[in-house]
């Protein structure tokens, strides 16, 4: 009896050391192929099968977390969960607050997209999601810049009328194309050095971690297989 | 598929499970908000006019710097400051002889242990807690204004009730639960009902917070899906969803109405005012 408890008793504190260090993953849920919401609720795509990929090469037990675009940076440097993996382009202005590992993207072509090809892009309306990449190339670009929190509002608000454009991802903006009256208009611009998962900036063991699983996937093939599946620009 | 099945299938996925789910979330976050936010207002109230120079000071302060922040400012900092102020005492006590600073850059690093809740904790228990600072957040601002009420209500009761009390020997104390408190509601409920309106539509300022509230979830199953990502594709139905929300809100707020209405009638009876001189004429 008493080793059954003492037994017990040691599974029960092996058990919580092995869970000692979950690592919570943050991401929007709402910007496909990276991240979704699907159909039975649960967090989905490409970065969803990576991150898990990722987990397992180096052994960490994962969750995952959605937040709000908005407030996804800040809630990562209070602590709420310990990486963002939510499409977030590597930039130098968020490279101030935040640290990257390195891209599992290449950097990816952004796109204009529109309901007819002769829209101006230099001095008309476009929409793209707030605190992006894109919204502060469209506001260089000369072009009004109208913002939205989420991205499905940015591709609403054109085929509402409000705007002439949305940019975005030409990832995310693809499926959009290929299914609605959108089309794409000009070229595609590269923005940005790739996507990365963010940590905090003390936090130079977990992003050690992640980094050398994320290169580890890209030197036998199977991230190139999975933006592959995921039909994802540019390869390693 | 199509038609009926099609739909049938549709509205009862996982996605729309979590959409019927947050409603119940939304409704406990009233149930708990309410009575916590009306307290918060009552003691803010009392300590607002307490004789005693500092509570008063404190309880107006309370009062002013409140109704005068943003909510959504409010609950962007607020929040994440007393997240941090919880983990902050936490660290103290379970962790002294952590030498490193607390604040390194831009981060806010505790030891694990620290960690509000602990970062082993299941999902379940991060929800919960989230939804615990949201109903302490929501306390706190309509605390605030729910005190403002009060504090004019107790002044709208006619002071020669009060000078009665006193006439037959009863003690501050005395006069305020026995004589104050059960008359000053007649006069406050209509400031009351208010908020409680405002509050029933303040609950997307939920997501924040990362509780998902029914906004959200007809946002995000509203929003147009491509047959990639989903056995489900179609167009911008936002305005249906929202047409849902529209409906589950008037409903609630008529049902609000006829409750609160009846409290009034309730509350009048037997008060020096015109309603309650209304129903003693009526029944004489």
């Amino acid at each position: 009896m008493k080793n059954l408890i003492i037994s017990t008793a040691a599974l029960a504190l092996t058990a919580g050391m092995a869970m000692a260090d979950t690592v919570r993953l943050g991401t929007e849920g709402a910007y496909p192929p990276y991240n979704f919401i699907n159909d039975s609720g649960e967090v989905d795509g490409f970065e969803r099968e990576l991150g898990d990929e990722l987990c397992k090469r180096a052994e960490l037990p994962c969750e995952w977390v959605t937040n709000e675009w908005d407030s996804i940076i800040p809630n990562l440097l209070s602590g709420n969960y310990d990486a963002i993996i939510a499409g977030m382009s590597i930039t130098a202005e968020r490279k101030e607050v935040v640290n990257f590992s390195q891209g599992y993207t290449r950097p990816s072509p952004s796109a204009y997209a529109a309901l007819s090809a002769d829209v101006d892009l230099k001095g008309g309306v476009v929409s793209a999601q707030a605190s992006t990449i894109q919204s502060s190339h469209v506001a260089s670009s000369g072009a009004t810049l109208v913002e939205f929190p989420s991205p499905d509002e940015t591709v609403a608000a054109v085929q509402s009328g409000e705007v002439d454009a949305v940019m975005a991802d030409k990832d995310f903006l693809l499926p959009i194309v290929q299914e609605t009256e959108l089309e794409f208009v000009g070229d595609d611009v590269f923005l940005g050095d790739g996507i990365g998962m963010a940590f905090r900036q003390s936090d130079d063991e977990l992003r050690g971690k992640f980094d050398a699983a994320i290169a580890s996937m890209k030197a036998d093939g199977s991230l190139n297989a999975l933006l592959d599946k995921w039909e994802i620009e540019g390869k390693f | 598929m199509s038609g009926l099945s099609w739909l049938s299938c549709y509205l009862t996925t996982g996605k729309h499970m979590s959409f019927y789910l947050s409603f119940g979330t939304v409704l406990m976050l009233l149930a708990i908000t309410a009575p916590v936010a009306l307290a918060f207002g009552f003691g803010g109230a009392m300590a607002a006019r307490s004789h005693f120079l500092p509570v008063s000071w404190i309880g107006k302060t309370y009062i002013a710097i409140v109704r005068g922040v943003p909510d959504i400012a409010f609950f962007l900092f607020f929040v994440i400051a007393f997240d941090q102020a919880i983990e902050w005492v936490r660290h103290k006590t379970l962790c002294p002889d952590w030498t490193d600073p607390i604040r390194q850059g831009n981060d806010f690093v505790v030891c694990d242990a620290a960690k509000a809740p602990l970062s082993t904790a299941a999902q379940w228990v991060h929800e919960v807690y989230g939804f615990s600072l949201a109903v302490f957040t929501f306390a706190i601002v309509f605390g605030a204004f729910a005190a403002n009420v009060l504090y004019g209500a107790m002044r709208a009761v006619p002071r020669a009730q009060m000078e009665t009390a006193e006439a037959y020997g009863m003690t501050h104390r005395q006069a305020f639960w026995r004589i104050l408190v059960p008359q000053m509601w007649v006069y406050a409920l209509p400031g009351l009902s208010n908020l409680w309106m405002v509050l029933i539509k303040a609950t997307p300022l939920l997501f924040l917070l990362g509780v998902e509230d029914i906004v959200y979830w007809a946002r995000e199953l509203g929003g147009s899906k491509t047959a990639k990502f989903t056995d489900y594709p179609h167009g911008d139905w936002r305005m249906w969803y929202f047409l849902a929300l529209l409906v589950f809100y008037l409903l609630f707020t008529k049902v609000s109405e006829v409750v609160l209405e009846r409290l009034m009638v309730r509350l009048s009876h037997g008060q020096a005012t015109q309603a309650g001189e209304k129903q003693r004429k009526a029944e004489a």
